[in-house]
């Protein structure tokens, strides 16, 4: 029925195409269409992109929901096109679309949060020299994240990958003017190639399981191999590893997290978008495609869940004793990014979608409030120059507020819902210390945000009365995404989500008991973490300070990032530069290989040195030479 | 007879030929060298070969030494000087080589005792020399060696010229 | 001459002016002279073919005695005039004097 429909043949490529031609245009007549230092034309050809895209994923989505049974969903392969993408021998990848219930979350999610970022980025960066090549940019990310969600098979979904990870580097760097954002901008991307190679590796892996890389093929043929036990390191949990290890560089997780909070020197727009409600979300995305492939391997299960885990409660800990505004809401992500793939790793994979729908809403929205808390601030990001801003910017605070209620996991707000179900998940899966964790975890996240919240909006200015004159609120552009955004965290949460995209995973029917106690269990931890904050940081505000020597070991821990970046920077330089340095270039390629052209040569120049002395220039010493050759060729010709 | 004759003639040849190289002037060198030349001719009418013996004086003695003895008055060739330890080494050498080769070929041949059909109906007149040169086999050779003179003349004319 | 022996004397005949010859290149020092001793050697050759001729019964050795002959006299003649040209730029005709083309 659908699919004589012929606009849904077509609606999927425009939806993808949209924000790539707004990037061509803007790339191309950007300049020319801004015309003059306050023109916004080109920010508006850029929303004007999305904000299509989102009608037509919303239309998809309206009628993808009338199609009854069949989790196959609906793919849309070139040759419809006339276009064949890869074709070498046997290996055959076409360019070919797939829009099932997963996809279209994700569509939906990355054009209607992304459009309202789109609208934001209007007043945000209306005074940015450069606005034009950011608004390009941020059209191509959208092009390249669709790519990567709406990608029929691995090698598409590859291509939206790589993509995403360009565009980050360009718009983290995108003030590149600054030293440390342009380094930032590099860290993200050679961080994220290392992940990349676990990826390709992956993919090899899985084409040798299954024979292609088609989405649907891999979903449906995965139930037929065998299944892996604990222990056993089989075909299918080498290529879960791998991937994962790709999912790990774009997600930030443990040990490939590096570069997320360095990436908060990019404009707050841009972290909204892409480091919190879309690209790292790819990671969880793409583990969750392939769900039927991690089912049968319990080892790759377990390394996703015990890795989200950890870097869930490793994130929230270093988000503790962070003063900068984003910096907290980087790791904030991060930690929330675990949340998804342990729900990933006990199997609750709707759940994990879930919880990254919900979390694209009130992460993006508290990105975006921080971002019109700095604009109010001049630029200032440092919480501990701020205080008491409630009554100066009420709408962001208000809308602030409701993001921190809503990833603190607190009825009515969306992230109760999807934390719940990922401890659910876990408690059902009998992984009592992941759900420990995971608790745990709850309670901090509600801590470090409530901090933030105090410190921003309550209590006595601290920025002094210089900065406290220019406090005022954001323009329409800022604060209506915010509005929006909060109204959506507040309400997305009554969507059962989970239930409309299980059919893509094609795992056996779990009906997991309901468990009574729980969602009492993490609202009370909740609670006792916001007043946790309350009391340390509107009360006793000596307190943290005391805290914070008494525990100083604990502290220098969270404060240097449990030494990552220091071990990293160690080994980078001394390892690899170092030796490339003293043994790849000095010892092998100037001994060893020019030492073998140059000693050739040279070799070549003595023998030849020697030889010429045979020139004398006397006729009767060539005349002797003669004789001799006659006579040596004579003995031959006679004695052999 | 002929044997004996041939024997003498060798002999005489050889003389000569050792006193070419070590005589020090180079007319006298010359005139040893004719001697050979004729020493040759006369073995090769022993030989049965009129014709040839005939072109060894008539071209051999009679014009290609008398352009030497020519050559050698024209730039009124001295003595050659002796000069002790010029070249040892190089003279040692060759004098060793020579020996070799001559003491390599001659063993093979002393052992390898070349025969021939021997000399029945051997006709080596200059008519039969003529049938073959002109014959369709060494015409062409043949005209082409007039060809072949004609550029010496024009080379010797050009180089020894005193000026282009 | 009907010994059946003769080719081999003759040969050896030849073999002797040859290396007399070749042993005066090395010994003198007169460019005419080193040039003497090489038509000495190429008269050995003239022999060793005639009398291959002889013992064959066939007169193509004595028709290639005729090409070298011809072919000695136009090399004689150019030699010479070589030899003269020589001379005339060095004022000498010692051979050991033309080694310009040395390393």
């Amino acid at each position: 029925m659908l699919l004589e429909d012929p606009l849904i043949h077509v609606v999927p490529w425009v939806i993808l195409l949209l924000p790539l031609a707004g990037f061509t245009v803007l790339a191309l007549f950007g300049e020319w269409i801004k015309r003059d230092k306050e023109d916004a034309g080109a920010g508006y050809i850029a929303c004007f992109t999305v904000l299509a895209s989102f009608a037509l994923s919303c239309w998809t989505t309206l009628r993808l929901y009338g199609l009854v049974g069949g989790p196959e969903g609906l793919r849309f392969s070139s040759p419809y096109l006339g276009f064949e993408w890869i074709e070498a021998g046997g290996f055959r990848v076409p360019m070919s679309l797939l829009v099932d219930p997963l996809s279209v979350v994700m569509i939906l999610v990355v054009t209607g949060v992304g459009s309202l970022i789109h609208v934001y980025s209007l007043g945000y960066m209306a005074k940015d020299a450069e606005r034009v090549s950011y608004f390009s940019y941020l059209n191509l990310f959208t092009f390249f994240m669709l790519l990567l969600v709406l990608g029929g098979s691995l090698p598409v979904l590859f291509v939206g990958w790589e993509g995403v990870g360009l565009c980050s580097y360009l718009l983290i760097g995108f003030w590149y003017k600054k030293d440390s954002a342009s380094a930032a901008g590099m860290k993200a991307f050679v961080v994220n190639r290392i992940g990349d190679a676990g990826l390709i590796l992956g993919m090899v892996f899985v084409f040798h399981q299954f024979g292609s890389l088609d989405l649907v093929d891999i979903a449906t043929n995965a139930g037929a191999l065998a299944a892996e036990p604990w222990g056993e390191l089989g075909p299918v949990t080498i290529a879960g590893l791998l991937l994962f290890l790709g999912a790990c560089g774009k997600s930030a997780q443990i040990p490939l997290h590096v570069w997320l909070p360095d990436a908060m020197e990019g404009p707050t727009p841009v972290s909204a978008l892409i480091h919190a409600a879309t690209m790292v979300t790819a990671g969880v995305y793409m583990v969750a495609r392939l769900a039927p492939l991690y089912h049968q391997s319990e080892t790759a299960m377990a390394v996703v869940a015990v890795v989200g885990a950890a870097t869930a409660l490793m994130a929230a800990t270093i988000a503790l004793v962070q003063t900068d505004i984003k910096r907290v809401l980087a790791y904030s992500t991060v930690s929330q990014l675990g949340y998804m793939f342990l729900a990933c790793g006990v199997g609750a994979f709707g759940v994990a979608v879930f919880h990254l729908f919900t979390h694209a809403f009130f992460k993006a929205l508290l990105f975006l409030g921080s971002g019109s808390v700095i604009h109010a601030m001049s630029g200032e990001q440092d919480m501990r120059k701020m205080g008491g801003l409630r009554g100066k910017i009420p709408v962001t605070f208000w809308t602030f507020a409701a993001g921190t209620l809503a990833i603190a996991g607190i009825w009515p707000f969306a992230g109760f819902f999807s934390k719940d179900e990922i401890l659910l998940g876990a408690w059902n899966a009998h992984q009592r210390v992941l759900f420990g964790l995971g608790l745990f975890t709850a309670l901090l996240t509600a801590f470090y945000m409530s901090r933030l919240l105090f410190m921003t909006f309550f209590g006595s200015f601290r920025g002094g009365s210089e900065a406290e004159h220019h406090v005022h609120e954001s323009p329409l552009s800022m604060l209506g995404p915010l509005v929006i955004l909060a109204i959506g965290s507040a309400s997305v949460g009554f969507l059962n989500i989970p239930r409309f995209v299980a059919p893509v995973f094609r795992l056996p029917a779990d009906h997991g008991h309901h468990v009574g106690w729980l969602p009492w269990v993490a609202t009370l931890s909740a609670v006792a973490g916001i007043a946790l904050a309350f009391h340390l940081y509107l009360q006793r505000t000596d307190l943290p300070g005391r805290i914070g020597t008494a525990l100083a070991p604990l502290r220098s821990l969270f404060e240097a990032k449990y030494y990552f970046d220091h071990v990293y920077d160690g080994f980078t330089r001394r390892v690899v530069v170092g030796g490339s340095e003293s043994f790849l270039w000095k010892w092998m390629d100037v001994g060893l290989i020019d030492g073998a052209v140059n000693g050739l040569a040279a070799s070549w120049e003595s023998v030849a040195e020697g030889a010429r002395r045979a020139q004398t220039g006397f006729v009767r010493a060539y005349a002797l030479a003669i004789l001799g050759g006659a006579v040596a060729v004579l003995g031959y010709l006679l004695w052999s | 007879m002929d044997a004996v004759l041939f024997y003498v003639f060798a002999v005489l040849a050889v003389v000569n030929a050792v006193l070419v190289v070590a005589q020090r002037n180079p007319v006298y060198s010359a005139f040893c060298l004719i001697a050979v030349l004729c020493c040759l001719s006369a073995i090769y009418g022993l030989l049965g070969s009129p014709f040839i013996a005939t072109l060894q004086i008539v071209v051999y003695a009679g014009a290609i030494m008398v352009l030497f003895l020519f050559v050698l008055m024209l730039l009124n060739v001295k003595r050659e000087e002796r000069s002790p330890g010029d070249g040892v080494r190089l003279k040692a050498a060759g004098f060793l080589l020579c020996a070799v080769l001559v003491a390599q070929a001659g063993a093979v041949l002393l052992r390898a005792r070349p025969g021939g059909t021997g000399a029945a109906a051997y006709d080596a007149s200059t008519r039969r020399m003529a049938e073959i040169l002109f014959s369709p086999y060494f015409l062409y050779a043949f005209e082409a060696t007039s060809v072949l003179i004609l550029s010496a003349i024009v080379g010797a004319v050009v180089l020894a010229k005193k000026e282009l | 001459m009907d010994a059946p022996g003769f080719l081999q004397h003759a040969l050896l005949l030849s073999l002797l002016l040859f290396g007399i010859g070749a042993l005066g290149v090395f010994l003198r020092r007169n460019v005419i002279t080193i040039f003497m001793c090489v038509e000495l050697m190429l008269n050995a050759a003239n022999l060793a073919f005639v009398a291959f001729s002889r013992a064959h019964g066939t007169l193509d050795g004595q028709v290639l005695v005729f090409f070298v002959m011809v072919v000695a006299a136009a090399e004689a003649a150019v030699g010479l005039a070589i030899v003269i040209a020589l001379q005339r730029h060095r004022d000498t005709l010692d051979v050991d004097a033309f080694s310009l083309m040395r390393w």
